[in-house]
């Protein structure tokens, strides 16, 4: 009974959708308030109804009811109750449904907290998004069912992939989603922007706060995704260049983009029109990630099933709002004004020419993703485009925008001064040059090119707090004023110093484990000992051990480094999961500092010894870091009291303004 | 997961990194995104072995590639040849690049010459006196 509840509730959610997107739009054409004011009510509505299916299913799921086909499929009697609950989203329906779920959730903050918007603005914005919600509702309803009933009911489930038991798939999609589909109200402030042909900074400060939003979520999805797939798949790499993972790293990068346009916009209301382009193409790229990774197209762990008639709806929902979008932009872009002038050298300059760097980046990673797609339909040749075409020309396109980067705060806005703020710099250059030669000098196997990029990691980290050193003025006024200049900067100034340090800490993990780590295969039996990188690896003993679900021979191994001081131990296993007789190796890593000590197992050799690998990953950890400290620059900049429309200025703030206080 | 076995580490460290290198530019043909060196699948063992037996036979790292690439086809290769085919791909990011910059100075140089000074010679000499006025 209640999964038919559920369904019905979807059903009417996608009847109130439509009227979402019909009713306000036109009363925004017929100037009609009463019709505009229906938005609202719906969005919020449809959000419930949403939120009610969705929890009928994750009902079934705990209750285990493999009455129901989608359980039935993903889901097992003895699977602990955190991945029953996961499992709802562990497979292509749930997750199409957490995906509406989610954007219908975006609709109805739009709702809640657009009350200071213009009426026929909010109307326009909840009009679209009541489209997107259309159509992926229809796609669930019409070929991604989750609520199909299966009868008679089988006794037991065929459970959930085993990499996906993990709570990995509590934060990842999730995260992942909050981030795709936020994205979705910058297009929709973008389209209702092109139906009213009217733009302006407000605009761009409505837009700024969930862009930001989108983007720390989406940083956050991404790095959650890399840091399981570094312990899950047992191979200890932390990105693979998977046509997914470019999925999702295309309206990452897009999403930046639009962060610094925007930007552009809300303080100078230049760089107007490429803003809207941006907005419509990030979110078009995360419809297409959707697509790529949904469609089949694509095969991965993430494609859960295959299936044409999903594929061609999901295409044509594609070409419907890409392609739609991009006419209503070719059409009505011309009406929105320019905005204003800069000279090349200028905070302005420094952001185009990060959009120009970022935009070439995605161009490259979706080019890169789809060009075997696209030769093997014109030619019909196979070819691959793996990491090493990635790491050719996304490296060498991200250097040089990485180099820049501690410069653009620094410079003022429309005429700046590049010596005065290169100078401001010296003491970043300096020491991350003093870093780069002692790495080269003390660390045995750094090539010039790992220490020059631990280098550049330092000088993104150091060159980000330069600009809170001379914004407070610290070593020039007396500390206790430089403290309170410093306590008085607004959040977004700490926010881009975070996210900017938080990409350096990144690039150094990344250079770090890349060019730094040790790694010996060996077989081994109980007693024997390995050793690597100053630590020294004891294999004890092998034991059986049985979980909930599954099976596993766990390994003990002790750490003591090559001076005898113990370590501690490490347990890796190999598991079994019966249900779908599915082996999965569950790799044992022990964090020393920032760096890992990462222990992988293998098969048994024919004279009975264990094959392990095992990794030394220095610094590795700094790859997740670096991306927590730009999601917490992220949620810094988001309490920033300007990005809250209509909040009252505090008195303080407003005497600043008075003096003319401009940051 | 097994990927590269203790019994296939060649004896000679300067060779086995060779192999490791053209080991991550391999795909495993029946796995999913993988190189031959991150697999644990019997071809792509199969595929190890073959790059070691080549390397100690004397090859060099293309005419490993060359030898791989005759039996398997281009699709084995995860760096992709430049050739009539993939020359739009290499070239992308650089075509990218090259038309961003001309669109953003074409641009550029349209505004400053609509951004003309709108004041007439009359007027900025005006101004000039004003402004000289002040000291």
């Amino acid at each position: 009974m209640n999964i038919e509840l559920g369904h019905f509730a979807l059903v009417l959610a996608f009847a109130l959708a439509v009227v979402q997107t019909c009713v306000p739009i036109i009363g925004g054409r017929m100037r009609s308030e009463l019709l505009m004011r229906v938005g609202e009510p719906a969005a919020i509505t449809g959000f419930a109804l949403i939120a009610l299916s969705f929890a009928t299913l994750v009902l079934a799921y705990v209750q285990s009811d493999f009455s129901v086909l989608n359980v039935w499929e993903n889901s097992h009697a003895a699977k602990p109750l955190l991945f029953k609950i996961t499992g709802t989203w562990g497979n292509h329906e749930g997750s199409m449904l957490l995906w509406v779920l989610i954007l219908s959730f975006f609709g109805a903050l739009v709702a809640v907290f657009g009350r200071n918007l213009p009426l026929s603005l909010r109307a326009n914005v909840l009009g679209v998004q009541g489209a997107i919600g259309c159509a992926f509702l229809l796609f669930i309803l019409v070929t991604s069912n989750p609520f199909t009933r299966l009868s008679p009911a089988p006794m037991q489930g065929k459970d959930l992939n085993p990499i996906l038991q993990d709570i990995g798939l509590a934060v990842h999609p999730p995260l992942l989603y909050l981030g795709y589909v936020g994205f979705s109200i910058a297009f929709s402030f973008a389209i209702a922007a092109l139906i009213e042909g009217r733009i302006d900074a407000a605009w761009a400060r409505w837009v700024r706060p969930w862009t930001l939003a989108a983007w720390m979520f989406l940083t956050g999805g991404i790095a959650m995704g890399s840091y399981w797939a570094y312990y899950e798949l047992g191979w200890g790499g932390f990105w693979f260049w998977d046509p997914v993972e470019n999925a999702s790293l295309l309206p990452w990068l897009g999403g930046t983009a639009l962060l610094h346009s925007a930007l552009v916009m809300e303080k100078r209301s230049a760089l107007k029109i490429w803003t809207v382009l941006l907005a419509i193409l990030t979110f078009s790229l995360s419809l297409l990630g959707t697509f790529l990774v949904r469609s089949g197209v694509l095969t991965s762990v993430h494609a859960f099933a295959t299936d044409p008639a999903r594929g061609v709806f999901i295409l044509a929902i594609l070409v419907l709002f890409i392609g739609g979008s991009l006419a209503l932009f070719a059409w009505r872009a011309a009406s929105l004004s320019a905005g204003g002038l800069f000279q090349p050298i200028s905070r302005e300059g420094a952001l185009v020419l990060n959009n120009l760097l970022l935009t070439t980046a995605t161009a490259t990673v979706l080019i890169g993703t789809l060009y075997p797609l696209l030769i093997e339909a014109v030619i019909g040749d196979k070819i691959s485009v793996g990491p090493p075409f990635f790491n050719l020309t996304f490296g060498p396109l991200m250097l040089p925008l990485l180099v820049i980067v501690p410069f653009g705060p620094l410079l003022a806005w429309k005429r700046a001064d590049l010596w005065a703020a290169a100078q401001r710099l010296f003491a970043a250059f300096g020491a991350a040059l003093l870093v780069a030669l002692l790495s080269y000098a003390l660390v045995d196997q750094a090539s010039v090119l790992a220490a020059l990029g631990i280098g550049l990691g330092v000088w993104l980290v150091l060159g980000a707090l330069t600009d809170l050193v001379f914004k407070s003025g610290l070593g020039k006024v007396p500390a206790a004023v430089a403290w309170r200049r410093l306590a008085g900067l607004p959040r977004s100034v700490f926010g881009t110093a975070l996210a900017h340090s938080g990409l350096g800490l990144t690039m150094i993990g990344i250079v770090s484990v890349t060019a730094l780590q040790a790694e010996r295969i060996v077989a081994m039996q109980p007693g024997d000992t390995v050793e690597i990188r100053g630590h020294v690896l004891r294999f004890d003993s092998l034991r059986p051990f049985t979980g909930p679900n599954y099976t596993e021979d766990q390994a003990l191994f002790v750490l003591t480094r090559t001076t005898g001081a113990e370590r501690g131990t490490i347990v890796s296993s190999k598991r079994l999961y019966p249900a779908r007789q599915m082996p999965t190796t569950e790799a044992g890593i022990k964090t020393l500092g920032l760096s890992q000590l990462y222990v992988s197992l293998g098969d048994k050799t024919p004279s009975g010894s264990l094959v392990v690998r095992i990794w030394w990953k220095p610094l590795v950890t700094l790859i997740w870091l670096g991306a927590l400290v730009m999601m917490a620059g992220g949620a810094v900049s988001l309490l920033d009291r300007r990005l809250r429309v209509g909040a009252p200025m505090p008195r303080k703030a407003m005497a600043a303004a008075a003096r003319g206080g401009n940051a | 997961m097994r990927a590269v076995q203790p019994d296939e580490v060649l004896s000679d460290p300067a060779l086995e990194q060779r192999a490791r290198d053209l080991s991550a530019e391999l795909r495993c043909m029946v796995c999913q995104n993988q190189s031959i060196d991150d697999s644990d699948a019997e071809l792509a063992r199969d595929l190890r072995i073959l790059v070691r037996d080549r390397l100690e036979a004397g090859d060099s790292n293309e005419q490993v590639l060359d030898y791989i690439v005759a039996r398997y086809g281009e699709f084995v290769l995860l760096k992709p040849r430049l050739n009539v085919k993939t020359v739009l791909l290499w070239s992308a990011p650089l075509l990218f690049l090259l038309i961003g910059g001309s669109v953003l100075l074409a641009n550029a140089r349209q505004r400053r010459k609509s951004a003309q000074p709108t004041l007439s010679k009359d007027e900025e000499a005006r101004l000039d006196r004003i402004l000289n006025d002040r000291d």
